[in-house]
């Protein structure tokens, strides 16, 4: 089943003539001729269509917050901020498909009642700007944009800004700033976007993937879309995987796949690359929790783990983890749990913004430390230093970026403090190049 | 609106925040605050030193607020109950936030201009641990001249933004910002640039620790060796309404008045702060009062000390005695507290 993918490897899909030959816009007219702002967002509802973004939030309960006050604009944001390490997917759907971002945006935003729109593109995916640039001028060119659109009455300006090369600007409100023409520092909520956002109007701010999504829900219906997938997990999600798999790459899944499946399936994955086992997976993206091969494979019920909300974060995260962006890593028994938290955690430390003092003091911290244990310096009290200092930046910064770096290192932490023992106890031994411990009776180690 | 502070419940204004209701009952109740400073808007909710449990959000719904909130930005509900001073976690978060602004702020107040009247010194002292976990470098800067009179020590920044605050609220034109992210973000002015403009003193004033300082003033003297009186003079610019700080006789510093939050309400201008070092300029009100027990008392006798006002008259109306049997015949005998004394 797929949704956002279905036409993405037809030659040309990035014109606007092969594209609405392929049903595209379909769903522009169906909305703006035939169906009210509040039926489309009744829609949306129905889908049970969830944030794509990370957080996992109900799309349609988002817009149904949106504060609607007389004589005051209303803006629609998308966020294509997308920098997670290991998430790849929004970058993929605009590079090949640009119109169907383009199509979703008219959609949500008639449905929200924007007259202007914005697409916040990451500042590295300068080639990807040109694109949806091109496109967004050709549907201007057809009458899909501007000034009464499709003869409906109804008015939209689409803009595309690129970001500044920062991680943290993928934070919405930090996103805003930046979109304001300001330093790109996340604000202290309350109030919320969808109160006070942009230049303190009510704003929505969805992920590339969730405003991709609404236009086959008009086109489908809500229920069509909620039947694909498990329970509260409805739909498509673009997953993104990388790592030590056959076939790397970003694939669109209907929700419900077990997550055996999708590692070891021809279809997706391909498997763990020749002669090599699988030891560790992130599941969603860099921030959220490492599991170790059994636990990823299984939950502590013994039940097979599915790719859904629900399923991935089972057990909480003492066993479970996220399903997050989408970011799917995979690794194999030759990665060195320590050097890839290192990895993350100077991420975090490079990309914190610096406005509240766990973040920018704790990041720079915990890379220190870990990379101490990484050299063969290493204390034997620094395993319990990192859990600490990662317990004190979780829930007392202004964003969720110090809950996204104090997330990978306490996990890493909680599922393979051997390895940390390991490289503190032995350090000799764990500075040589290419040296992983291999955990006695592990399913990774013979 | 009805709101209860670590049992001491008080009637503030809507739109009151928790800090400022804090405020109302006493020093000893008020959380830290390193980056809110009242009289500049947008200030507050970055250094996480204010972090407060809400046990119950309001009358209507009493749910507790699941993470920590920042008392200076949050805004009083009917009904809220909070704990600051009482609560095993927002105790435990402080040290936590203790340890991360130490962590790279040099421990140089032997050397620096600010001890005495530093607000990372009071809140290290009243919520942090004696004791460091660290053995990583700090990250440095070398020290930048803003112009003749203020003085950039970046390595002791604690970026609370404040003066960046206050150079957007009070002159025209700011001309300094903070520029990188994390922990190598600084405040810096546009290549290099010197701040400018008849009010940019008042970034010293505002500065929590030794970051900018007074280069008139520079190594001088000890703040606590300094005898501060206020004053005021016919000044065209501002208020005219100072603290003079002497030693001897010798007018060594002049600053804004600073309330009992260390916040000045009326804000000075250069001419007055870094020009009008002479008694002759001034006009001379009478000393300024001191808490007790800030170290700029020492030395210092007479009726301009304030005392503590910890409100113990309250927490006793609040005292509720355990209820149990236990035989305590073994104890001392206790005073009771005047609120059991009435009853």
């Amino acid at each position: 089943m797929k949704i956002l993918t279905e036409h993405i490897e037809v030659p040309g899909i990035e014109t606007i003539d092969v594209y609405r030959k392929h049903g595209g816009y379909q769903a522009v007219e169906k909305a703006l001729k035939k169906m009210t702002p509040d039926e489309v967002t009744e829609e949306v509802k129905k889908s049970g269509l969830r944030g794509r973004g990370g957080a996992g939030f109900p799309v349609g309960m988002k817009w149904s917050f949106l504060a609607k006050p007389e004589g005051v604009p209303r803006y629609l944001v998308c966020n294509a901020d997308e920098s997670e390490p290991g998430t790849f997917k929004d970058h993929y759907l605009m590079w090949k498909s640009p119109h169907t971002l383009i199509e979703g945006m008219i959609v949500s935003s008639f449905a929200l009642g924007a007259n202007t729109s914005y697409i916040y593109v990451r500042g590295e995916l300068m080639y990807v700007i040109h694109i949806l640039e091109k496109a967004i001028q050709e549907a201007y060119d057809k009458g899909l944009l501007g000034k009464n659109i499709l003869g409906s009455g109804y008015d939209l300006d689409l803009y595309v800004q690129s970001g500044g090369g920062a991680y943290i600007c993928g934070e919405e409100t930090a996103l805003l700033e930046s979109l304001e023409g300001k330093r790109g520092n996340p604000r202290n909520k309350p109030p919320f976007p969808a109160v006070k956002g942009l230049w303190q109007c009510p704003t929505v701010v969805n992920n590339v993937e969730s405003i991709a999504a609404t236009s086959w829900i008009v086109n489908n219906g809500g229920d069509a879309y909620a039947q694909i997938g498990v329970g509260r997990s409805t739909g498509t999600k673009l997953i993104s995987a990388s790592g030590h798999i056959r076939k790397p790459g970003v694939y669109e899944i209907p929700l419900g796949i077990t997550v055996e499946d999708f590692i070891y399936s021809d279809e997706w994955c391909g498997g763990i690359r020749e002669g090599h086992k699988l030891k560790a997976v992130v599941a969603g993206g860099s921030s959220v929790p490492i599991l170790p091969a059994e636990m990823i494979l299984t939950t502590a019920t013994g039940e097979k783990r599915l790719m859904t909300y629900e399923s991935l974060s089972d057990g909480g995260f003492a066993t479970g983890t996220m399903l997050g962006s989408g970011g799917f890593i995979v690794m194999d028994e030759t990665t060195c749990i320590v050097h890839n938290t290192l990895t993350f955690a100077r991420f975090y430390h490079h990309e914190s913004c610096g406005q509240c003092s766990p973040c920018r003091e704790g990041t720079g911290w915990m890379d220190k430390v870990i990379k101490r244990i990484e050299l063969g310096q290493g204390r034997k009290e620094d395993i319990d230093l990192l859990v600490d200092v990662a317990k004190k930046i979780e829930g007392n910064t202004i964003c969720p970026l110090g809950d996204a770096a104090a997330w990978p290192v306490s996990a890493a932490i909680r599922h393979f403090r051997d390895e940390f023992e390991w490289h503190i106890e032995h350090p000799e031994l764990a500075t040589q190049p290419g040296a992983v411990y291999m955990r006695p009776g592990a399913s990774w180690s013979n | 609106m009805k709101v209860t502070i670590d049992n001491i419940t008080l009637e503030v204004e809507p739109g009151t925040t928790i800090m400022q209701a804090a405020r109302m009952i006493g020093p000893e109740i008020a959380p830290p605050a390193m980056c809110y400073y009242e009289p500049l808007k947008g200030t507050g909710g970055k250094c996480r030193g204010c972090l407060v449990k809400v046990t119950a959000g309001s009358e209507k719904d009493p749910r507790p607020m699941p993470k920590l909130v920042p008392s200076c930005i949050t805004t009083v509900q009917d009904g809220m109950i909070v704990e600051n001073t009482i609560n095993e976690q927002v105790l435990e978060t402080r040290k936590g936030i203790v340890e991360f602004l130490l962590l790279n702020h040099p421990l140089d107040c032997p050397v620096c201009d600010q001890a005495g009247e530093c607000h990372l010194q009071d809140f290290s002292f009243e919520h942090g641990v004696s004791s460091t976990r660290t053995v990583e470098d700090r990250n440095t800067f070398e020290p930048v001249d803003l112009g003749p009179y203020i003085k950039l020590n970046m390595n002791r920044c604690i970026l609370c933004y404040r003066c960046v605050y206050a150079a957007d609220q009070l002159t025209e034109g700011r001309v300094h910002g903070v520029m990188h992210r994390g922990d190598h973000a600084e405040i810096s002015t546009y290549i290099e640039k010197a701040i400018d403009n008849d009010f940019s003193g008042n970034i010293i004033d505002v500065c929590p620790v030794g970051a900018l300082t007074d280069r008139t003033y520079r190594f001088k003297s000890r703040v606590w060796f300094s005898k501060p009186e206020e004053a005021h003079c016919d000044c065209d610019k501002c208020s005219g309404k100072v603290t003079l700080w002497y030693r001897g006789d010798e007018v060594i510093r002049v600053t804004g008045r600073k309330n009992e939050w260390g916040e000045v309400k009326e804000f000075i201008c250069n001419t007055c702060r870094f020009e009008r070092k002479k008694t002759s300029d001034w006009v001379i009100e009478g000393p300024t009062k001191i808490a007790r027990h800030s170290v700029i008392s020492a030395n210092k006798y007479g009726a301009n000390l304030i005392n503590p006002s910890f409100p113990i008259k309250q927490a006793a109306l609040a005292y509720k005695p355990i209820d149990d049997d236990r035989d305590r015949s073994f104890l001392p005998a206790r005073k009771s507290l005047p609120s059991s004394e009435k009853k």
